[in-house]
């Protein structure tokens, strides 16, 4: 190698370094506070902004369930402007490692912290009970203090309406589903959708695959095709990624978006998205810590509420399908319509919901079954 | 009889993903070098691969991409194992962890991004044939072109001298020194092409098999490429056929779950390394029950004495 060359190698391995530092820095600073915020003191009337935290299962560009829950974390500065002072970490573990990131957060004087994952219950609950000035909020758990209560969305409204999407557009009669874990928020959304998919079409069957993760694309991939050729010919996931929905345009088949809109990543097999909006009960949240109003309840918040949708309806499914979706929103804004209306039969026969009778919240908290047209047993789990 | 077709072709697919890192692996572990850094590597590529496809648009340009990447981390651990002889095991772990957060950190950008259509393949006329036809001749090129690389492999490794010459290395590196072969220059470009091989096979998942990006998404490929060495005694053509079985096994847990069989699949992901420990276990009770390809130097630092 030549004097020269080296000198170059040198310098061009200086700038890289530099950059990748430069970006480092970049990423790592991760108060997004409003520039405005703490200047001189010239306004002494002006109250402290509000600080909150934000604790995120996965990265903010998962596309999906964190990606959504951020959106609603923009939302909230974008309403509040300098009056508060958002801040989060991404990807903490449900593990021991979540309650040393809540008490930390506290210790950057962070007022309201969300924990958006059920695992985060139990640290959220023992680091809640040390910081009693602090309020906490917990994604879809069931724990709750004096300062700690949940929140939660009914995700299976968006399974139904994407459930009666899949049945006006199948042809095989086959609807596929990649399940994540079997818990009961999971096979609610699997029953909600078969339910949706039977209300326009009776021969419908649903095949449910498991993957026992919440993201792992090579598997929700492979659990895709297994169900394609077994005939399913529109798919859904409860996974976090976009892989089920690629597989399926891969394949010239449907599938849908899910948590966050997915249209982007496929053109023609993407029928539509089920997207959670946090948003509003972020805003709701906090405009209760500000007004003194904050108290310890459970809020579980659907179509009606804003909080869940389909969107994006790709031009391909038919008009009465476009007309009977927009029947049922009316109704689940309304209050009238609710998914679990019996008679609910499960797929052995027995009879889960007597006719007429719609589903309290603790029969939608513990269902453990799948309705009739969905083929198999739940995995041993409890 | 349609569905089996479709699972076989899928096992195909899955298959060639883990035979391109076994394959390189087999390379690298013939030379006498264990690269336990594969997972990180086909992360690496992975995201090198699909940033590639992102700007060109073209697959055959991300695999190159992939490889380049492969080949060059790979040749950052061949430096150091072969020239400052650090702990081959050590090392190779660093790789993993170090590339499983690098991939993740420059991928940053690239996990809301999308790739363009996607390309059908079709063999003309093979590919209407009843039953084969979708079974067999509707692949991406790439799962030809690595039943066509275990061909050359096996050619190159036990027909070939300068295949003989590797052997030699990985098996006895001071006699191969005694004669004059330049062992570690050898190891060197041995570890770089194992290293192209893994980097494929990131690309491989990142563009064609599961075309996006979200960071550790080889989940754990790598590592059962690593056990399907192992398990499949190192010779080209087992690697291969343990790649399908591995690879239909995954499939088949699917397709079964589909047909509502319960299987758990927790039992089912460890049973590559389950076969691999009953491999090794029959290997050390008795050499002799299967002929037994392990190179002796396996693993051993060589430095070529002053």
């Amino acid at each position: 190698m030549t004097r020269l060359s080296k000198r170059l190698l040198l310098k061009t391995a200086g700038c890289s370094t530099l950059a990748a530092l430069t970006m480092l820095v970049g990423c790592s600073k991760k108060d997004e506070a409003p520039a405005a915020a703490p200047t001189a003191p010239t306004t002494a009337a002006k109250p402290e902004p509000l600080k909150i935290a934000f604790a995120y299962v996965g990265p903010v560009g998962d596309g999906g369930w964190t990606y959504a829950h951020d959106n609603g974390r923009k939302a909230v500065e974008k309403e509040f402007g300098d009056k508060v002072v958002t801040s989060f970490v991404e990807k903490v573990p449900e593990a021991a490692d979540a309650e040393r990131v809540f008490r930390d957060m506290i210790g950057q004087g962070n007022k309201l912290i969300f924990g958006t994952t059920f695992g985060y219950m139990e640290p959220m609950l023992k680091v809640a009970t040390d910081a009693k000035d602090v309020k906490f909020e917990h994604a879809t758990g069931y724990k709750t203090a004096d300062n700690m209560r949940t929140y939660d969305s009914r995700t299976y409204e968006g399974a139904y309406l994407a459930g009666v999407v899949a049945g006006g557009m199948t042809k095989t009669n086959v609807l596929g589903v990649v399940g994540s874990i079997p818990i009961p928020e999971v096979i609610r959304n699997i029953n909600s959708f078969t339910l949706g998919a039977q209300s326009v079409n009776t021969k419908v069957r649903t095949k449910v695959v498991w993957v026992n993760e919440w993201f792992n694309p090579p598997k929700e991939t492979e659990a895709a095709q297994s169900m394609i050729n077994g005939g399913a010919d529109v798919l859904m996931q409860n996974t976090d990624s976009s892989a089920v929905l690629q597989t399926a345009e891969k394949a010239g088949k449907y599938a849908f978006g899910w948590d966050s809109d997915m249209s982007a990543f496929a053109g023609k097999a993407h029928l539509a998205s089920c997207i959670a909006d946090w948003g509003n009960y972020y805003k709701k949240a906090i405009k209760d810590v500000m007004d003194g109003t904050w108290k310890t309840e459970r809020t579980v918040w659907g179509v009606k509420e804003g909080q869940n949708n389909l969107v994006k309806m790709s031009d391909a499914v038919p008009e009465d399908i476009k007309k009977k979706i927009d029947e049922i929103k009316a109704g689940m804004k309304a209050g009238t319509f609710e998914v679990f209306t019996g008679p609910v039969v499960d797929n052995t026969g027995k009879e889960r919901l007597a006719k007429d009778a719609k589903a309290d919240q603790e029969w939608k908290d513990k269902i453990d079954f799948y309705v009739k047209g969905v083929e198999g047993k739940i995995p041993a789990a409890k | 009889m349609d569905a089996m077709a479709l699972l076989l072709a899928a096992t195909l697919n899955a298959g060639t993903v883990l035979a391109f890192a076994a394959l390189g692996l087999l390379i690298n572990e013939r030379a006498g070098i264990v690269n336990l850094g594969a997972e990180g590597i086909m992360l690496v590529a992975a995201v090198a691969g699909f940033a590639t496809a992102v700007h060109t648009g073209n697959d055959w340009m991300a695999l190159t991409a992939g490889a380049a990447a492969g080949a060059l981390l790979a040749a950052v651990f061949g430096l150091l194992v072969i020239w400052l002889n650090t702990n081959q095991y050590a090392t190779g772990l660093a790789l993993s962890l170090f590339g499983s957060g690098f991939s993740a950190f420059v991928g940053i950008r690239f996990t809301q991004e999308k790739l363009g259509e996607r390309s059908h393949y079709d063999i003309p006329v093979l590919s209407d044939i009843p039953f084969i036809g979708p079974a067999l001749f509707r692949q991406h090129p790439m799962v030809y072109v690595a039943i066509a690389l275990t061909v050359a492999l096996a050619w190159f490794l036990y027909r070939s001298r300068a295949g003989l010459v590797l052997r030699a290395v990985g098996e006895s590196p001071e006699s191969a020194h005694a004669l004059g072969y330049p062992v570690r220059r050898i190891r060197l470009i041995a570890v770089m092409v194992g290293g192209a091989l893994c980097g494929i096979s990131g690309a491989y998942i990142s563009v064609v098999y599961t075309p996006l990006w979200v960071e550790g998404m080889v989940a754990g490929k790598g590592w059962i490429a690593l056990a399907l060495t192992t398990f499949a005694t190192w010779r080209p053509s087992r690697v291969l056929l343990g790649a399908y079985l591995f690879g239909g096994v995954t499939m088949l847990q699917f397709h079964l779950q589909g047909e509502g069989v319960q299987i758990s699949s927790q039992m089912l992901t460890m049973l590559p390394y389950l076969a691999t420990i009953a491999v090794l276990v029959l290997i050390s009770r008795n050499a002799t029950w299967i002929r037994v390809n392990m190179p002796a130097s396996l693993g051993k630092p060589f430095s070529p004495g002053g």
